[in-house]
């Protein structure tokens, strides 16, 4: 790809631009599409080359100029990472918005104890998301500005008997933005903490059970998270009606949860 | 090959003059020739870029590079000869022009060509080939110039003048920084033999008035520019003020010596004794809407109707940006942008009256317009022609971008019809396919190939030079 064909930033004329980290499928590819009719030029990362490069053609042929890059990238080579972003916020000539929405699920058992398929999600989740976040907050905290953004889940907020592990990586990923925003808001930096509930993607496709409720696809999803990073949300859940839900289910007491079932 | 990555706290905001255009960049200010040559080599492994940016003064992103490296020069500061009896002087690329012309002014010289602001650098100066009040007498800053040494992103430091490395001396210079970096700069000062200067004030009373007026006052005066009105309509489309100003004689200054001193040229820091002037900025800013421009524009044109003879210091007369510390900032939040044409003295007036019409019409009319007297160099990215420029400041602000942008690109098209040209370091719209329409395909031809020789890696880029020239 030739970097010059993007338009150049001009007093004008400004250019926003982001990255997405996990901008194949689902959410993180419905998130490009919207940034991109939002006007910003978009670094579109993920593992899946061919699904990156059909997304960005996609989108630069809509807008009939460049506002989506693929930027091949495996989030589980964490040391990959600082090279790639420095390559990337030059192409990009800067980065207003990062989003990591990188998120896989091993669906296990009840009775299943797999320490493999756990690490793979906690790497993937939490550690990619670390080794992406580190240096993107480090050059945010040095400009004194930007706007991370991490997409969670309404499964992190309690441990559920079907995702322990799932519900673990979601929840640290929660309270590692959480600390994130504590640490940057003094420098100007906003941190918005996305849970979305029930969205129709890989992850829901793959699920043994079917029972679910609020169930949005990801452009609706997409949208929701659009509204949060306008509004400079600290936290949004997507949709809304999740927050009320999980306020409840948060204080459900320990001795009643531990007999549920879901 | 291993990618290492730059340490995040050099990540710095940097603005355009106009405070209307930011970029991150990673900011190295080296001090040496060495280390500049260490950051060429890092960049080339790590397919990294570099913007040259000297006092940041210009108007546009010429000095800006958005995510890449920015080279900020000033800090290569030193004078390295100077020769008070045949006013040759020697200098690093970081030396601003007030700098030089405290250096040689004492001795009885003055820098050939400055620009409205003393404080922009040499490099920065020779990058864009500036032009000053006298370009149709004494040519742009690059024709004082007798060589240059410049370290090029191949590694090879090269010693330039016009009869050596001639294609390299008219392309470097006035190459916007893209060709390689200066590393010294020799140059011939002017004698002078007071620090004062007989200034001249009279109005004009319409554009073409004033376009007379400066074409019959520059073959007899050693500088001249004209204020422009550039909210008045009717009748009045073009009028303004002339300034002339010509050289002491020898013997003319009963002395000499202390005119010629820098206390005496040093602009006051206060207005009227009292009003400290770097607060004055705050003042002006509830005045920069349409009507308080317009007021105070009467108010400076009825002023100018009393016709004046007078004696200025040098400081004084050629650094009119400099009499108002950060006036730019009185612009507001999103700051400002200058659109300058330089137009064939023929087309200049039916051209300006277009353009000065369609920017009432289009209710954002310039609030500040200055008019030049030109003449045409040899420098490969000129921007001059045997005619007049027009340069135009608008206020920007949020809700007038994208009708601003428009009216712009009209103005680009009325220009470029009368045959006109632009300037680097000012038009921060300007698109490719204006480039190439009054460079002509030749030039940037000639160009391309001079970047390919000197930067085969296109380790030197900045957002000008990509806007312009990336898709060329």
């Amino acid at each position: 790809m030739s970097v010059s064909k993007l338009f150049a930033a001009t007093p004008l004329h400004h250019r926003r631009a982001a990255i997405v980290v996990g901008a194949s499928s689902g959410i993180g590819a419905a998130l490009t599409r919207k940034l991109a009719n939002e006007g910003y030029t978009v670094a579109a990362v993920a593992r899946r080359a061919d699904l990156l490069e059909a997304l960005c053609a996609e989108i630069n042929a809509t807008h009939g100029e460049t506002r989506a890059i693929a930027y091949p990238h495996d989030v589980t080579r964490y040391d990959s990472v600082p090279a790639a972003l420095q390559k990337i916020v030059q192409d990009l000539g800067g980065l207003d918005l990062f989003i990591y929405n990188t998120g896989i699920q091993h669906h296990v058992k009840v009775d299943e104890f797999d320490f493999e398929k756990d690490r793979a999600m906690l790497e993937t989740n939490l550690l990619g998301a670390l080794a992406w976040l580190n240096p993107v907050a480090a050059m945010f905290h040095h400009i004194r500005a930007g706007h991370i953004v991490g997409i969670s889940s309404v499964a992190g907020d309690r441990g559920r008997v079907g995702a322990p592990a799932y519900n673990t990586s979601k929840a640290a990923l929660t309270t590692y933005l959480e600390s994130l925003r504590n640490r940057l808001t003094r420098r100007g930096v906003t941190v918005t903490t996305i849970k979305p509930g029930f969205v129709e993607t890989d992850i829901l496709r793959s699920a043994p059970k079917k029972n679910f409720f609020w169930l949005i696809n990801p452009n609706q999803a997409a949208e929701g998270i659009w509204k949060a990073i306008k509004a400079r949300k600290q936290t949004a859940y997507v949709p809304a009606q999740w927050g009320l839900l999980m306020l409840i289910i948060r204080h459900i007491p320990s001795f009643i949860f531990r007999r549920l079932s879901f | 090959m291993t990618t290492s990555t730059l340490p995040y706290e050099r990540l710095t905001y940097l603005e355009n003059f106009g405070h209307s255009l930011r970029a991150a960049s990673y900011l190295y200010k080296p001090t040496t020739t060495e280390q500049i040559s260490e950051i060429f080599k890092f960049a080339k492994q790590n397919g990294l870029t570099i913007t040259l940016r000297g006092a940041g003064r210009s108007y546009n992103d010429a000095a800006l590079n958005g995510g890449g490296i920015v080279l900020d020069i000033q800090d290569m500061n030193r004078i390295l000869e100077w020769n008070p009896e045949t006013g040759l002087i020697k200098a690093e690329p970081g030396v601003t022009l007030q700098k030089l012309w405290q250096h040689v002014l004492p001795d009885g010289w003055w820098p050939p060509v400055v620009s409205g602001t003393m404080y922009t650098t040499l490099g920065g100066c020779l990058g864009m080939n500036i032009h000053g009040k006298n370009n149709y007498k004494m040519g742009t800053i690059g024709e004082h110039v007798v060589e240059f040494t410049a370290l090029l992103p191949t590694g090879a430091e090269v010693t330039c003048s016009p009869n050596h490395n001639g294609d390299l001396f008219y392309s470097i210079i006035s190459g916007m920084g893209m060709l390689g970096v200066f590393t010294s700069i020799t140059m011939q000062m002017k004698k002078v033999h007071s620090g004062l200067l007989n200034v001249h004030a009279f109005p004009a009373r319409n554009l073409r008035e004033q376009l007379n007026a400066i074409a019959e006052s520059a073959p007899v005066n050693d500088y001249t520019v004209g204020w422009l009105d550039s909210t008045a309509g009717g009748s009045g489309l073009g009028r303004g003020q002339l300034h002339t100003a010509k050289y002491l004689h020898e013997g003319e200054d009963p002395d000499p010596k202390k005119t010629m001193q820098v206390n005496y040229q040093t602009l006051p820091a206060t207005l009227f004794g009292v009003f400290p002037k770097s607060i004055i900025h705050f003042f002006m800013a509830p005045f920069m809407i349409n009507p308080g421009v317009w007021l105070v524009n009467t108010a400076k044109y009825v002023a100018s109707l009393r016709e004046g003879h007078y004696k200025q210091s040098h400081a004084a007369f050629h650094f009119l940006l400099d009499y108002v510390p950060n006036w730019e900032k009185a612009y507001g939040r999103d700051g400002l942008i200058q659109y300058q044409s330089f137009v064939p003295k023929e087309t200049a007036e039916a051209a300006w009256t277009e353009l000065l019409r369609l920017s009432h019409k289009r209710g954002m009319p310039s609030y500040l317009g200055v008019t030049k007297r030109h003449r045409p160099d040899k420098f490969l990215l000129s921007h001059a022609v045997d005619g007049f420029s027009l340069a135009l400041d608008f206020k920007v602000t949020n809700g007038s971008r994208a009708k601003m942008r428009v009216m712009l690109h009209d103005f680009d098209r009325i220009v470029l019809e009368a045959g006109g040209r632009f300037y680097f370091a000012k038009n921060s719209e300007t698109t490719p396919e204006t480039a190439l329409r009054f460079l002509g395909q030749e030039t940037v031809e000639r160009f391309k190939a001079l970047k390919r020789r000197t930067d085969p890696h296109n380790i030197l880029e900045s957002d000008l030079f990509r806007r312009v020239f990336g898709s060329l």
